[in-house]
């Protein structure tokens, strides 16, 4: 038994029985990552001291017979677009090489409330543009199954650290599916929560009316259990929803009978991998074998989401980021007057994708073309939102590939930034509605994971949560374990990046 | 769409961006192609559709206009690459 393959409760478990301590757990993944991440590349940032001092704390309460819950003691990473008090928060931008927040971000400090020991920072794109993670202003990260593929983007390095037994979960940030590629290429679940559902405070804003933070997790129990830390009404959050959260858990029943789940026929058509199309069938299947009712959709505007959302995300990102000017924290280029300081600091600082991002929103709302792109990008979002409402009268949750294809190799999207964006055709629909989905793994096509996506009804976290725990405890699909399992050595001879 | 170089630098000033002249070209030439792609959307019928700025039924969110617990000075300033008195340092404007 490898301590890095197990899931959080079952290593809460040992932790409960006294057959490991927090200590020796800690240290086994920051071996881990000493051995690997020189291939993998997910973390940023280590920050092995301070974990270990969690991890001691955590042993201590536990050794005073204090009742602890559930993730107390168990080494979790961040991506760095979430404040640390005290620790490095970079983006993956260079205009935030030398970020050190002065507060923690609400996730971050319920996670460190609920006892989880924080082991890093993990890569991104930078300021999560992108589906690769390869837009990092610092290196790539690759994909723990195949070291040649990517590992989707963009919280591409708190995947990679779950699938290489790096971290035990992670939590990642989801504009237009930067948890649930991820998650898909890398073979663990990633859910991304209905909007408003967890406090954005403390992430770094990349599009404020679609940013949501989730977690990345190796089964459907420790996605509940870090969805039962993580959501809840914030007030730091204006845009966080007072609404009461249930316990997860109690969703973790192995039972769908009756559940109608829809195949929306816009999600697969042309373009899809036909083993991809495969396995989601297989899935649907083993959703009706399981009692389930699987009906055929239609979402009219399915194609229309992802022009929209290049228009609406940019256009926010534009306004986000024009706080990067070297005044209050970052990076500052010197210059004589303090226009070229502003334009010296953000050309050196951004890359290549953030500039065009910028200038692409800038445009979309300049005067003169604000009716023609924004304006019109937002009704089509209505649209879109209105595709969604009418399906759920029908069915309770969705069925789809969360990607078209497996991971793609390492260099092969980076040339044009349009073939890139086609990668989230399938998550980014869902983030203009605000709607909750899920990416679970399901089955592999030539070696690398493939994953389903179940979409849900607004603040309906629960019906996705119970159908993605039925697809787990009817197959042996959804946990690709080869890239835990694989020693180091096995690894680097039979992926040669 | 096809934009421009020109109108690239433009786009870049208003974005307080400074470009070669080579990645004005290339900027051009990605940006066109994006916007092309966006022409699709005049395809939709969206006479009569209300947009949507916001998925969440929330209107202003107001709290009490009370004092509250905020960041210390020093801790607000800590990451200041310039500071003077307190205060967070620029170049001259004037």
């Amino acid at each position: 038994m490898s301590l890095t393959n197990l899931t959080a409760h079952e290593l809460g478990d040992l932790l409960n029985r006294r057959e490991i301590s927090s200590v020796e757990l800690t240290e086994a993944y920051l071996r881990r990552i000493e051995e690997v991440d020189g291939q993998v590349r997910a973390f940023l940032t280590v920050t092995a001291d301070l974990a270990l001092k969690q991890a001691a704390e955590a042993d201590g309460k536990r050794a005073r017979g204090e009742k602890l819950p559930p993730l107390a003691g168990i080494p979790m990473a961040m991506k760095d677009n979430m404040c640390t008090r005290g620790i490095k928060t970079t983006c993956a931008s260079r205009i935030l090489h030398n970020f050190i927040p002065p507060y923690d971000a609400t996730v971050t400090e319920r996670l460190l409330e609920a006892g989880a020991v924080l082991l890093g920072k993990c890569n991104m794109d930078e300021f999560a543009m992108g589906s690769s993670t390869e837009n990092s202003g610092y290196f790539a990260t690759r994909n723990p199954h195949d070291l040649r593929a990517v590992p989707g983007g963009s919280s591409g390095g708190s995947a990679a650290a779950v699938a290489a037994g790096e971290a035990v979960f992670a939590l990642g940030s989801d504009t237009g599916g930067s948890i649930r590629l991820p998650a898909a290429f890398c073979g663990v679940i990633g859910l991304k929560p209905t909007y408003g559902r967890v406090s954005r405070y403390g992430l770094v804003a990349y599009a404020s009316s679609l940013d949501q933070i989730g977690p990345l997790a190796r089964d459907m129990r420790d996605c509940a259990l870090v969805m039962n830390v993580i959501a809840g009404h914030d007030r730091r959050d204006s845009t966080s929803a007072p609404l009461e959260v249930p316990d997860y858990t109690k969703f973790l029943v192995d039972d769908v009978r009756g559940l109608k789940v829809g195949l929306p026929r816009e999600y697969l058509g042309d373009g899809l991998d036909e083993e991809v199309r495969g396995w989601v069938k297989r899935a649907a299947e083993t959703l009706e074998k399981l009692g389930a009712v699987c009906e055929e959709v239609s979402l009219p505007h399915t194609r229309y989401a992802l022009p929209a959302y290049y228009i609406i995300a940019p256009a926010e990102a534009s306004s986000n980021l024009a706080r990067y000017d070297g005044v209050q924290y970052g990076l500052r280029v010197e210059a004589d007057d303090i226009v070229s300081m502003y334009s010296k600091t953000r050309s050196q600082g951004f890359g290549e994708e953030v500039k065009r991002r910028i200038m692409l929103g800038t445009y979309a709302l300049s005067s003169g073309y604000y009716d023609a792109y924004y304006l019109k990008a937002m009704k089509v979002r209505t649209l879109v939102k209105r595709d969604f409402d009418l399906a759920f009268e029908k069915c309770d949750c969705l069925l789809t590939p969360t990607s078209p294809t497996p991971a793609f190799d390492t260099g092969e999207k980076t040339a044009d930034p349009l073939t890139m964006y086609l990668s989230d055709v399938c998550t980014i629909p869902v983030n203009l509605a605000g709607i909750p989905a899920l990416s679970i793994p399901f089955g592999t096509v030539r070696g690398r994971p493939v994953g389903v996506q179940l979409i849900g009804k607004a603040f309906d976290e629960g019906t996705i949560i119970r159908a993605g725990y039925a697809l787990e405890q009817g197959t042996d699909l959804t946990r690709p374990r080869p890239a835990l399992e694989r020693t180091v050595e096995e690894w680097a001879s039979s992926t040669k990046p | 769409m096809r934009i421009s170089a020109q109108e690239v630098e433009h786009v870049a000033m208003l974005s307080r961006l400074e470009l070669s002249d080579q990645e004005k070209r290339k900027y051009a030439e990605t940006l066109s192609a994006i916007l092309e792609y966006m022409e699709v959307l005049n395809r939709v019928d969206t006479d009569g559709v209300e947009p949507t700025a916001h998925v969440l039924p929330l209107k202003n969110v107001f709290r009490e206009d009370r004092l509250e617990k905020c960041l210390e000075k020093a801790l607000v300033l800590a990451n200041a690459p310039e500071e003077e008195d307190g205060c967070f340092k620029v170049p001259r404007l004037v």
